[in-house]
């Protein structure tokens, strides 16, 4: 139960960045065939920079607080630092250790905004 | 009865808690050890060799098909080897075509079928210009008969379903299903994956034209699977793979196929594990499929007893009649994967997703349920864990 520790928890409660961003510049939408977790990204991007960003959809405590920290994260970043997260840069925000089976889950949110940044 | 003994991963994994039957079974010691001696004294192959070796392997396997048959009331001759339930159903979506009468192009299938029993049929669709037509699900999660009347007619060229839902437990009416097939003259595909180590499976009275399932699922190796087919429809349906062994003649330009079974089993088969299937037969047999399913019903009446007292807990198909060995639920705002990760640390292995029924989870608008399913090595027990490892986990989301 190491991995649900009270931020991740709080954040399931709670999400940061979560619901529907009117006018976005670039979106996407993306499932995890695994559990049936679906995520939609929406960004509002000027000049390179991500000025607001909003997801939306469902998934497990580790999907979802991913994708509040991740959103959180990538705020005011220059898209192309977006485009070289990776995997240890989630998982070093997230701070829980992620079994294999529950990788996919943490990532979710990280690929469905790189897809989104695909041709910003 | 204790049935755990005969199966030795709890002497190797004391304290584990396993519900997720319905995915695959574990194995009884008499399975494990056919496997084993195969290998060691009986190890070559089939239809081939000139020598006492080849000729005792070949007659342990017809032995094997005979006796697997008898399991289902069905002729040696209508048994086809396969790797699994999906590869049966793949074989019949790329031959069937050859024994559809003129004039048919729908096939109804159900709204809680594996994708196993939809994408082969999509595709086929497709190619052939077909159109599918769905049963759908009442809200006590059983087919809605009424519906299956109005959707199968005279243009239905196959009926395709499961005989128990994967995700909900519930057992299907198949006999009222395949009497308006029949009505309509229409073929018919039973997936008892589900089914077979749970209900008595008579093939001749259920009277379907085909009947697919996997041996893992019923105590045998993983790798096995059967197709039952009616003879006179083996014999007009072309082989779906060839190769060495499906064949009376070679030249270079041209090729001519058995007449028999063995048209179909192209290759060298998993020998060992239709013996092994078998041997898992046997098993059953020695338990008796009635006590096993008396023994599964009243875990399952223990079950959604225990369960239906937790608060926050959402129960697809709560109903005990009709209700084979598997049990969906959801604890309210809590994810299904968040559930199944908490038990692991307790050891109680469930399934959490959409057991490969993604049209039906979003029809139920739904991402997943936690699943768990019972075999006969189960006990009141395994179900105590399980309700103090879903109170942990409620503590959590708390």
């Amino acid at each position: 139960m190491d991995i649900y520790t009270e931020i991740i928890l709080d954040l399931y409660k709670n999400p940061r960045n979560k619901g529907i961003l009117e006018n976005p510049t670039h979106e996407n939408f993306k499932n995890n065939p695994l559990c049936g977790d679906e995520i939609k990204v929406q960004l509002k991007v000027e000049n390179n920079i991500v000025n607001e960003v909003k997801f939306n959809g469902n998934g497990c405590a580790i999907s979802q607080a991913s994708a509040s920290l991740l959103t959180d994260k990538i705020k005011n970043m220059n898209t192309e630092e977006i485009k070289n997260l990776n995997k240890d840069d989630i998982l070093e925000i997230l701070h829980i250790p992620i079994s294999p089976g529950r990788l996919k889950c943490a990532l979710l949110s990280l690929e469905t905004i790189k897809g989104a940044l695909k041709n910003a | 009865m204790n049935y755990k003994k005969d199966f030795p991963i709890f002497e190797e994994n004391k304290d584990l808690v396993y519900l997720d039957s319905a995915a695959t079974s574990q194995k009884p010691l008499s399975v494990i050890e056919n496997i084993h001696n195969f290998y060691k004294k009986d190890n070559s192959n089939i239809n081939r060799g000139i020598y006492d070796l080849s000729e005792n392997a070949t007659r342990k396997y017809e032995n094997a098909r005979k006796n697997i048959g008898n399991f289902i009331n069905a002729e040696e001759k209508e048994i086809v080897f396969t790797k699994n339930t999906t590869e049966s159903i793949n074989f019949l979506a790329n031959t069937i075509k050859s024994i559809i009468k003129e004039g048919k192009n729908e096939i109804v299938l159900t709204e809680m079928e594996h994708h196993s029993n939809l994408v082969p049929w999509q595709r086929f669709a497709n190619e052939n210009n077909f159109k599918l037509k769905f049963i759908p699900i009442t809200a006590d999660y059983e087919l809605d008969y009424n519906e299956a009347e109005k959707i199968i007619n005279e243009k239905t060229a196959l009926v395709s379903l499961t005989h128990v839902s994967n995700v909900f437990g519930t057992i299907n009416n198949i006999n009222k299903i395949i009497n308006l097939a029949k009505e309509n003259k229409a073929l018919t595909l039973i997936d008892a994956a589900q089914s077979i180590v749970h209900i008595n499976v008579d093939v001749k009275k259920i009277n379907c034209d085909f009947l697919v399932f996997s041996g893992h699922k019923i105590f045998a190796p993983l790798g096995i699977g059967v197709l039952y087919g009616k003879k006179e429809h083996l014999n007009n349906c072309d082989p779906f793979i060839l190769g060495g062994g499906t064949i009376n003649s070679v030249s270079y330009s041209d090729y001519d196929l058995k007449d028999s079974l063995e048209k179909f089993e192209a290759g060298t088969q998993n020998i060992s594990g239709v013996i092994a299937l078998e041997e898992s037969i046997n098993y059953i047999n020695k338990l008796g499929l009635n006590n096993i399913q008396e023994y599964e019903r009243e875990l399952l009446i223990y079950a959604l007893g225990k369960l239906k007292k937790i608060n926050n807990i959402i129960i697809y198909n709560p109903k005990i009649e009709n209700h084979s060995s598997i049990i969906s639920f959801n604890l309210k705002n809590i994810h299904p994967h968040d559930v199944a990760s908490i038990l692991n640390d307790f050891h109680i292995a469930i399934r959490a997703g959409h057991h490969c029924c993604m049209p039906l989870m979003k029809k139920l608008n739904i991402s997943g349920t936690c699943r768990i399913s019972f075999s006969v090595y189960n006990t009141k027990e395994d179900i105590d864990k399980l309700l103090l490892g879903l109170n942990k986990v409620q503590e959590v989301f708390r």
